[in-house]
């Protein structure tokens, strides 16, 4: 599994004091602030959310507003998310791949 | 009187949901609203999540106190329990006289008596070639990752595309300390004059703008052409583009905020059985209603999911929309004119901006065959010209042979795209080319919502 790099996408130009939360991706720990969505939480430790199934590229989201679909990831229980539309929260195991053994 | 029996459900909670929600409630009803945001207030008086602290001036700025009444009205009608509200909750389905839902506890079902539907726009895009990389974001997108989360989507930024948005997010990003590396409009100064007249329906807005342009200096760059990202596994690593007179430009940058104006959100209204006109200003097609709002038995529109007039214009439909319901229900109702004659100066204002920075026709028939046109499955504009060729210039018979438009946004970030692509292969007009019939569910469904509850 390839480590993710330190810093991600997004620059954080404020309300940087809220509390610190606390998330997995993809097995490494990760930091994000309460409030962000599991978007911004992941973007601010990676640069992008998920494979495309569709071509070779890698995908970040699109609309940020529930629209496009572009933003789905697992989560380590199997389960999926839509990332610009949900609040990251404390202990949240988040995979940019499907779990071993789920189906697409 | 039976009528207050009847059950109202309010689609959306933005500008025109909760003034709708507002004249229903003075008459003695208690509305259903249904909500896909966190919080309510709808786009553009997007409300970050708890616990962020920004104030409403730094959030909404000129627009700040507007926001801020919308959104204590609609908090005062939940706190009163005025209104049965269900934020975080997705409409996926409407049929006989029943919306079938998404929400945090699992699906539900609501029946209406009457449905009014303030599910307001997305942003409209043409395929520019490289934009399914990451990295690539909507300019929507790009103002609500700022207003709702106080981030920049990446450290040097380029915005392009066309509409009141470019210029109003380039002007945010700049304020708030991003690194913005080019704003790129596709219309042209001449093209921008011919809006002139119809915008000075509303004089304080055109200056409002041209006072934000002036804020951009030399980032901003009208009559753009040819745009191409290029971009590596990380994202977008450089923009290439021609200006005004032709020359070629390279911009380098990490990220980059597409869109051109805004695309009504239809698919409900669709699915409720309103009908469509092309409507060749805003180069879409939009739900046909009277000027109150009213689209089929017992259906009202409002919003921009009916017509682009920005969030003020919304206000005013949200209270017409409610109006037309009322009156329909032979309930009493306040006199409505003034309303009118604000929308429509309201539509001249947004019909001539609309004119001024007009969807990139020109651009989008140029696409070049290998350019995706479809992100949701990666379609190019050359499977789609060969699905034109094999199967006829009609919208819903490309898409079963191409598949463009039936990837999991339902079309709508390729419709527009797609239908002028095939008009041009077909050499018909867009309007003929057609519009793509909605499909529940208008988002997709996990499967497991339904199984929980079988
Ligand atoms: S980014 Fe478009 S739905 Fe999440």
């Amino acid at each position: 599994m390839k480590p993710h790099p330190r810093t991600g996408r997004i620059v954080r130009l404020s309300e940087t004091a809220r509390p610190r939360v606390h998330f997995h991706l993809d097995g490494s720990p990760c930091e994000a602030l309460a409030g962000d969505t599991v978007l911004t939480a992941i973007l601010s430790c990676a640069d992008n959310l998920r494979q495309s199934e569709f071509g070779p590229e890698r995908r970040a989201g699109f609309c940020l507003m529930g629209a496009c679909q572009d933003c789905w990831v697992w989560q380590a229980d199997g389960g999926r998310l839509r990332a610009c539309s949900t609040l990251v929260t404390d202990g949240m195991r988040l995979l940019t791949e499907a779990p071993g053994g789920w189906p697409l | 009187m039976t009528s207050v029996a009847e059950k109202v459900v309010i689609v959306g909670a933005g500008p025109a949901g909760i003034r709708a929600a507002e004249m229903l409630v003075s008459a003695g009803i208690k509305p259903v609203i249904i909500d896909e945001g966190i919080r309510a207030g709808g786009q553009i008086y997007r409300r970050p999540p708890d616990g962020f602290i920004r104030s409403p001036r730094e959030l909404y700025g000129t627009e700040a106190e507007k926001a801020v009444a919308l959104h204590t009205l609609f908090d005062r009608m939940v706190a009163d329990e005025q209104v049965e509200y269900y934020p975080q909750s997705s409409v996926l389905a409407c049929a006989n006289r029943t919306l079938h839902a998404l929400t945090p506890s699992g699906r539900r079902e609501f029946g209406y008596n009457r449905l009014i539907l303030a599910t307001g726009a997305t942003d409209r895009l043409a395929p520019v070639s490289g934009w399914q990389s990451p990295g690539v974001y909507s300019l929507g997108a790009t103002q609500i990752a700022l207003k709702a989360q106080g981030v920049a989507l990446g450290r040097k930024i380029v915005l392009a595309g066309s509409g009141p948005l470019l210029t109003l997010v380039a002007t945010q990003l700049l304020k708030a300390g991003a690194e913005i590396a080019a704003v790129l409009d596709t219309s042209s100064m001449a093209t921008q004059m011919t809006g002139l007249p119809g915008m000075l329906a509303r004089p304080g807005l055109v200056l409002r703008g041209l006072l934000m342009r002036a804020k951009l200096g030399r980032l901003y760059h009208a009559g753009v052409r040819s745009l191409g990202i290029y971009a590596d596994e990380q994202g977008p690593v450089r923009i290439r583009w021609r200006n005004a007179w032709g020359a070629e430009r390279v911009t380098d940058c990490d990220m980059v905020g597409i869109g051109w104006h805004l695309r009504a959100e239809t698919q409900l209204a669709g699915l409720a059985g309103c009908q469509f006109d092309y409507d060749a200003d805003w180069a879409q097609w939009l739900p046909r209603t009277d000027r109150m709002g009213r689209a089929a038995e017992g259906v009202y529109l409002a919003g921009e999911g009916l017509r682009i007039l920005g969030a003020d214009g919304a206000e005013v439909a949200g209270r017409l929309a409610a109006h037309a319901c009322l009156y329909d229900m032979r309930l009493p109702v306040p006199d409505s004119s003034a309303d009118l004659r604000r929308m429509a100066r309201y539509e001249r204002f947004a019909r001539g901006m609309a004119r001024a920075f007009p969807w990139p026709a020109e651009m989008v028939r140029k696409t070049s065959d290998d350019t995706v046109v479809c992100r949701c499955e990666g379609i190019t504009a050359g499977q789609l010209r060969d699905g034109v060729d094999y199967g006829g210039a009609e919208a819903n018979r490309v898409k079963s042979l191409a598949r463009v438009g039936m990837g999991r946004c339902q079309g709508r970030y390729c419709q527009l795209a797609g239908a002028e692509l095939i008009a041009d292969r077909a050499g018909i007009s867009v309007c003929e080319a057609g519009r793509l019939r909605e499909q529940a569910p208008v988002r997709p469904a996990p499967i497991g919502a339904w199984v929980r509850d079988a």
